[in-house]
């Protein structure tokens, strides 16, 4: 199948947030797609909140079986959670692990007012009951979906079968 | 009781043989070898075609562990483990609990031993009584109670002059003095090579000057008194030299080598092998390699087994906390075949050193296959690989850093006294 | 030959039992990650569930109140349960042998044990016995290893220093007894430290160290001049009197850390001591509390590189 150009994916999800959206929101992206997107969102939306990250690696439920990430980045969380609306913001929704992970580090940090979620794709296939607030493109995926950084720099989603 | 031994490849080093022959033994005594005596009926055949036959195996240490430690192992599993190894002569060091410092213990061992109708068991007095370096034992009378030498096992002695006296005195009877050269105070707190390894694994380490400024004492009161002395188990490069010097000189000193030292170095110790935790220390590969070239230039007499069967309770401890020693019996041919293999020794230069050169340091009529002598015989397959494991050794002392290694050379039939004492695969 | 058991077929880390044979890639994976744990520790909730319902038993044979709370903290920060045992006294005096006990406690379906004991290759033997499923860390065996210790020492010098490539490291006292310096120098060498000295009388020096990949000096002097990071060593008491060291003032005097001998080495180097330290001994107090001082924040990372060791165990 074909997807429309990354971009327009990135550009359409920035205008669906933005009406919904108030000066005093911070963005936290999910290393490491996730992180990637919530930079561009950050310049795009104009924000002059501080930008966070997450690296989800000490939170996963999975550890057990495949064990710790062998490029664990540290998590940056440059404002205080207590009281804060948040936008978490990843790559890919797919089973809702992920997102269900980066919640639960969150509420390490402190005790945000609000938590949404916004994500490129949403894939469905979802085995939590997490839904994205926002999302780009919403689609029924057999294959495996990334997001890359390709060697200009610029974000780009590929597919590749299972 | 007649046997005839035929088709073997008869090799007796005291008598410079090495030929394919037959031989015969009758009423316990070794007959003739070559032609049949008129009117042999043998009541016995033994095929050893393919085989090596040579003189029972003699050797210079084995630890029985009687008396005292016969939850290690007794003298029925390990008797029976030295005729599994062709071996039919063994000296016995003298630390055994309590030590062989008295004829009544040396009687009784030699009786026990006796009574197993084996290898001929040869104890070691003890130099001073309990081995505690202070008084002297009755050294004529245990040697007339058995004893074929004194040492003091591995008690170095703290005390010089005590040393110097109970050499004298041995020398008084010509008595053989076996001596192991480890200083006490350098040897006392380690329990390795004091070298690369024990510098790596943080063990503490025994230089080699403990075994060579021991060494030099033995000497020196070898030279002061007079006495007989054989050096036990040299493990260093300088300590070959030393003894290479002691004899050029005509001092009249016999030594002996571990198997094990002339196979392994501090390297096997790898991650704290408590199985090469050994006494004395293994020591660098260029020590390795001089005791090689010392055993083949005869300035080492004898390889002995240096037989310790150390139960694993105190082995698997940390390598500081377990005990020294390693099974030997069943190991002694092979891993002197190994060696003559690797350095080009001819077989029968290989066996000397395991029969006659052991015997004459024994002072004991054992070690060749002359007409007329007691027929201690071993008969040994020198193609057959067999690996070393718990089930395929007999002595309880299942310790050894060659576990698990294949070696060639398995021994098929052992004979003491005319008799068909061991026989592989029953 | 027995071999090191601590890296599985996968090429894993199946237990820390020392630093030595560790690639360099292997350090920097636990530096990287100990890193990521240091951001968590300055959280408002200072632990993550990564080793949620895993028991962890400290296995002390040996007292070290220090290092037994440092493994500790790291266990809870990641939701383990940790299980302290001070076995020196107990079991070990009734006759039961070092395996019956660690046996024992495995029945107890342990997954992890932090060993301490007294003689060197410890956990080397612990390891080689225990279940497939079961890691074995080494918190310190006789004079043999202490890889936990090198390993925040090495995290402390990357935070510092940035670089290994280009240091010059002099690790000061007794090299001879100690596993901090036999790990410390594997670690060094391991990591492209191109000059490792090692300053000690000759007491004090193992026979042969050269082989390990260092200079030895003999001159505290000599051996400082122009190192960028100083590894300090504890005298254990029992050493500073007898035939090691006529006494402790001597000692200080020639191989005592003070600012003067401490001016020698570049104006930017650091000073680390694995503690607890012995002030006047081995480091004058200016020394340890001045600025060029980074013993507190090796205490920190300490922590941090701990829980990275343990999770990545457990997740092997």
């Amino acid at each position: 199948m074909e997807l429309p150009q990354t971009r327009e994916i990135v550009e359409k999800l920035a205008k669906e947030i933005r009406p919904a959206l108030s000066a005093e929101v911070f963005i936290v992206g999910i290393h490491t797609g996730g992180a990637w997107l919530a930079e561009e969102l950050h310049d795009m939306l104009g924000l002059s909140t501080p930008l966070g990250t997450l690296d989800i690696s000490f939170y996963r439920d999975d550890f057990e079986r495949i064990g710790l990430h062998p490029e664990v980045k540290p998590s940056d969380i440059p404002f205080d959670v207590d009281g804060a609306d948040i936008l978490l913001v990843d790559d890919v929704l797919y089973t809702g692990r992920t997102v269900r992970a980066a919640i639960n580090e969150l509420f390490d940090y402190g005790r945000p007012a609000s938590i949404r979620l916004a994500v490129l794709v949403d894939r469905g296939g979802r085995e939590l009951p997490i839904e994205a607030g926002f999302a780009g493109i919403r689609l029924d995926l057999r294959e495996q979906i990334d997001l890359l950084k390709n060697e200009k720099g610029e974000l780009e989603l590929r597919l590749r079968p299972k | 009781m007649k046997i005839h031994i035929k088709n073997g490849r008869i090799i007796d080093p005291a008598n410079r043989m090495d030929e394919k022959a037959d031989l015969y033994i009758a009423a316990g005594k070794i007959v003739a070898i070559g032609r049949m005596p008129a009117d042999f009926h043998s009541n016995q055949e033994i095929d050893a075609a393919g085989m090596i036959v040579c003189p029972g195996l003699v050797d210079l240490s084995a630890r029985l562990r009687e008396p005292g430690y016969e939850y290690r192992a007794t003298l029925e599993s390990e008797m029976e483990a030295a005729i599994a190894g062709g071996i039919t002569s063994l000296a016995c060091p003298p630390d055994t609990d309590p030590p062989l410092d008295e004829p009544g213990l040396v009687e009784m061992l030699k009786h026990r031993a006796k009574s197993l109708n084996q290898a001929h068991v040869f104890p070691i007095g003890a130099l001073t009584q309990g081995l505690q370096g202070e008084n002297l034992t009755e050294m004529a009378e245990l040697q007339d109670a058995g004893c074929v030498a004194f040492s003091h096992a591995e008690n170095p002695f703290a005390d010089s002059l005590v040393m110097m006296r109970a050499m004298q005195y041995a020398a008084t009877f010509d008595l053989s003095v076996w001596l192991r050269a480890q200083d006490a105070s350098l040897s006392r707190i380690g329990v390795a090579h004091e070298g690369e390894v024990a510098t790596r694994l943080g063990l503490p380490g025994i230089p080699t000057c403990a075994e060579t400024i021991a060494l030099s004492k033995i000497l020196l009161l070898a030279r002061e008194t007079g006495a007989r002395i054989h050096v036990c188990r040299v493990s260093s490069a300088e300590g070959v030299e030393m003894i290479r010097q002691a004899k050029a000189q005509g001092l009249p000193v016999t030594c002996d080598v571990s198997m094990n030292h002339i196979h392994l170095s501090e390297m096997d110790i790898g991650f704290f092998d408590s199985n090469c935790h050994l006494v004395p220390p293994l020591r660098s590969l260029r020590d390795r390699d001089a005791l090689k070239l010392g055993l083949k230039e005869g300035i080492i007499d004898a390889v002995c087994s240096d037989h310790t069967p150390v139960d694993d309770d105190a082995k698997l401890l940390p390598f500081a906390e377990s005990e020294a020693g390693a099974t030997g019996l069943e190991l002694l041919l092979p891993l002197v075949l190994k060696w003559a293999n690797e350095s080009g020794i001819p077989v029968a230069v290989a066996l000397s050193r395991i029969t006659s050169l052991p015997a004459r340091i024994l002072n004991v009529d054992c070690g060749h296959l002359s007409q007329g002598a007691s027929a201690d015989i071993c008969i040994f397959d020198p193609e057959c690989y067999w690996k070393i494991d718990a089930r395929s050794l007999r002595s309880q002392g299942k310790n050894t850093p060659f576990i698990g290694l294949e070696l060639k050379g398995k021994v098929k039939y052992t004979l003491v006294g005319g008799h068909v004492v061991y026989r592989a695969g029953t | 030959m027995q071999n090191n058991r601590q890296i599985n077929k996968n090429g894993e880390l199946q237990h820390l039992l020392t630093i030595e044979g560790l690639p360099a890639s292997m350090l920097h994976h636990i530096l990287d990650t100990a890193e990521s744990f240091v951001s968590v520790t300055e959280r408002e909730v200072k632990k993550v569930p990564l080793l949620r319902g895993k028991a962890i038993f400290n296995l002390f044979f040996e007292p070290s109140t220090r290092t037994r709370t440092t493994f500790e903290i790291a266990a809870k920060r990641l939701s383990a349960d940790v299980i302290n045992l001070n076995i020196g006294a107990s079991s070990q005096s009734k006759g039961e042998t070092l395996l019956d006990t660690v046996n024992n406690l495995s029945a107890m379906h342990a997954d992890m044990f932090i060993v301490r004991h007294a003689q060197s290759g410890a956990a080397h033997l612990i390891a080689s016995h225990v279940a497939p499923e079961i890691h074995v860390v080494n918190a310190g065996d006789g004079r043999h290893a202490h890889p936990t210790q090198a390993l925040l020492d090495m995290y402390t010098i990357r935070h510092f220093k940035q670089h290994f490539h280009e240091l010059k490291v002099a690790i000061v006292g007794d090299i001879m007894h100690s596993r901090v310096a036999r790990s410390q120098i594997h670690a060094l060498t391991t990591l492209g430290v191109p000059e490792v000295r090692v300053i000690a009388p000759k007491t004090l020096l193992p026979k042969g160290v050269e082989h390990l990949g260092v200079h030895p000096y003999h001159d505290l002097s000599k051996g400082l001049k122009d190192v960028d990071v100083l590894l300090m060593l504890r005298l254990q008491n029992e050493r500073m009197q007898g035939a090691l060291l006529p006494s402790a003032q001597e000692y200080f005097k020639y191989y005592g850390l003070t600012p003067e001998k401490l001016a020698l080495a570049k104006p930017d180097a650091i000073v680390m001591h694995p503690g607890p330290m012995n002030r006047g001994i081995e480091i004058d107090s200016s020394v340890a509390d001045g600025p060029q001082s980074v013993i507190l924040p090796q205490v920190t990372f300490g922590i941090a590189v701990r829980m990275a060791v343990m999770s990545i165990l457990a997740g092997s």
